[in-house]
């Protein structure tokens, strides 16, 4: 009796963030017929024609799509790569740093662009690769001819992986700096006593401690490889860099919220959502599997 | 120890330090942008150290009805959205750390949260939904839509179960409902993970400007990152066509003033700054816990 009052409390507790969930969640599931719909606003959905794959086989045929698709993973996959190498890489050198306050210092300063959004990065990048910028400033005492990095569809993936990596790095090796907390000291000095200098020690003892936690995070990201950065790309790009710059999302937005089709948008959104349920239960399986972590 | 300091010190002091100046340049060039004067500005002259330096800019803020409006909004945006998510997440964390033997639904619950994090139906579908049942153009539409942040729910649930279970049982033989176990065993064991949350949120809703272009139409309406996106993309993107807009694009002829309203829009997140450093390693420490 007691154990069902209780039960009936958890019940309670629940229903408020359930009800979000049903009316925010759930609910626009229904919307994703509009993906098999010729979908007109004025008949919604209960009045617009169905026409089965119809959007899906638009979407194959149509140019743009393939054009989308590279984009997103090319841009993604290079963030991913940089997202592992360069936090893992600046963590161990922040590691061999044996000045407290400059490595407090640095680490204060590094994990700041975490916290400000793409709107005010934007501008910053803009600034900086800008025409008269100074990248061009540097690059002209090189005799380098100024470069329009954003309008210029060879520089503008490098860019974004470039300045994502920027934003994001410090905030990424803290996972590996609280990893190399627990390395056992002893392993240090045994590799001293057996004549292992500091770069020996930082490949032979150091990588090797953190490299589950390497593991880890790596199968974890594989779940981003559709995700290239809406916030960032959506800030920084313009139809000059369509070419090279626009991705699921982005397109997503602008063929679905800018140009009211909303049939096509739904259909990309349907795609994405599927693959990328599809990538996490994988990876969260995959990770379960490398190491004895799991996210849920 | 060794003390003597050979090559490789020197390089990785150099790399590290080059690798934290690339961080902090970037945004000391937005602060003396703001202090130096128009004309030096638009005329990229300067560097990191203010031209001709006044506060003008910040003058100009002061008198700026619209920035103020769209802060307060920010401001009234953090604090409801915060709290609607740390309730929200707290009262679904507590019921979803129990077992299956204490609490049988467990497993159905998880199942629905799991899924509704891994399947979202899209930007298309839950725009029509807030649109359907009235939240567009209110402050609730920025809120109640991403009221239950799950992955939220998830750690503080790992959090949860973390705890051990005999200060449960020892409050329930003494007669204590599961409100007041969660109130006053749970809660007070769990302050560094509830402010790292309630940090994450603060973060989440400051930073936030897309959710603000989806479902506000009336510019006045905006929150402050909306604002100043808007005010930095001075016009239409999707209008530059050639080289030649962009370049005018770029060369924003109020570049401090911009610059100054990114400072002031930045200070809040500064404010909480040595906060956010103390608690976001239990955070992110917290996502990889054991299952």
């Amino acid at each position: 009796m007691k154990h069902l009052k209780r039960e009936m409390s958890y019940h309670l507790m629940l229903l408020p963030g359930m009800l979000v969930l049903v009316l925010f969640t759930f609910v626009p599931l229904f919307g994703l017929v509009m993906a098999f719909q010729n979908y007109v606003p004025a008949k919604g959905i209960s009045g617009s024609k169905f026409v089965g794959l119809q959007n899906f086989k638009f979407l194959f045929v149509l140019p743009d799509s393939k054009q989308i698709l590279i984009n997103t993973l090319i841009i993604a996959l290079g963030k991913m790569i940089l997202a592992i190498v360069i936090p893992v890489c600046f963590a161990l050198l922040l590691n061999e740093i044996r000045i407290k306050w400059f490595k407090k210092t640095v680490q204060t300063v590094v994990y700041l662009p975490h916290f400000l959004s793409w709107v005010i990065l934007a501008s910053v990048v803009q600034f900086i690769f800008g025409y008269d910028g100074p990248v061009n400033a540097i690059l002209s005492l090189f005799g380098v001819d100024p470069i329009m990095f954003m309008a210029s569809n060879n520089w503008f993936r490098p860019l974004m992986i470039i300045t994502e990596t920027w934003k994001e790095f410090g905030y990424g090796s803290i996972i590996y700096l609280a990893a190399l907390t627990s390395i056992d000291p002893g392993l240090y000095e045994a590799a001293a006593i057996d004549g292992a200098g500091r770069w020996k020690q930082m490949f032979h003892v150091t990588l090797p401690g953190i490299l589950p936690m390497i593991i880890l995070m790596t199968t974890m990201s594989l779940p981003n490889i559709l995700n290239a950065g809406f916030d960032q790309i959506y800030n920084l790009y313009n139809p000059l860099v369509y070419e090279t710059g626009d991705i699921l999302d982005t397109f997503v937005y602008r063929v679905g919220m800018v140009e009211r089709q909303y049939s096509l948008a739904t259909a990309v959104g349907l795609i994405k959502s599927v693959v990328g349920m599809v990538l996490i239960l994988s990876a969260n399986k995959l990770a379960g599997k490398l190491t004895d972590r799991k996210i849920f | 120890m060794r003390k003597k300091i050979n090559i490789s010190d020197v390089i990785i002091f150099l790399v590290v330090l080059v690798m934290g100046l690339s961080c902090l340049l970037p945004l000391w060039n937005v602060v003396a942008l703001s202090f130096s004067d128009s004309a030096s500005a638009t005329a990229n002259r300067v560097r990191f150290l203010p031209v001709n330096f006044n506060l003008n800019a910040y003058k100009k803020i002061m008198e700026d009805a619209q920035f103020w409006k769209s802060f307060m909004i920010s401001v009234v945006r953090v604090i409801l959205g915060t709290v609607i998510n740390m309730l929200l997440t707290i009262l679904m964390a507590y019921p979803l750390s129990k077992s299956k033997k204490e609490f049988r639904a467990q497993g159905i619950y998880m199942k629905l949260a799991i899924f509704a994090m891994l399947f979202p139906a899209g930007m298309i579908p839950l725009f029509m939904v807030v649109k359907d049942v009235g939240l567009m153009d209110t402050i609730w539409s920025m809120i109640i839509p991403a009221a239950v942040p799950i992955g939220n729910v998830i750690l503080l649930m790992n959090f949860f179960r973390g705890i051990p279970k005999s200060l449960e049982e020892a409050a329930e033989i003494d007669g204590a409902s599961p409100f007041q176990v969660l109130w006053k065993v749970m809660l007070p064991m769990s302050l560094p993970a509830l402010a790292t949350l309630s940090l994450f949120c603060i973060v989440g809703h400051w930073n936030d400007y897309f959710t603000a272009i989806l479902y506000i139409n009336r510019t006045v309406n905006y929150p402050l990152q909306t604002y100043i996106r808007q005010i930095t993309a001075a016009f239409d993107m999707s209008k530059i066509t050639n080289i030649e807009l962009l370049k005018q694009y770029l060369q924003v002829s109020s570049r401090n003033l911009n610059s100054a309203k990114i400072v002031v829009s930045v200070i809040p997140l500064l404010l909480i700054y040595p906060f956010l450093q103390k608690y976001f390693v239990t955070g992110i420490v917290m996502g990889a816990v054991k299952e």
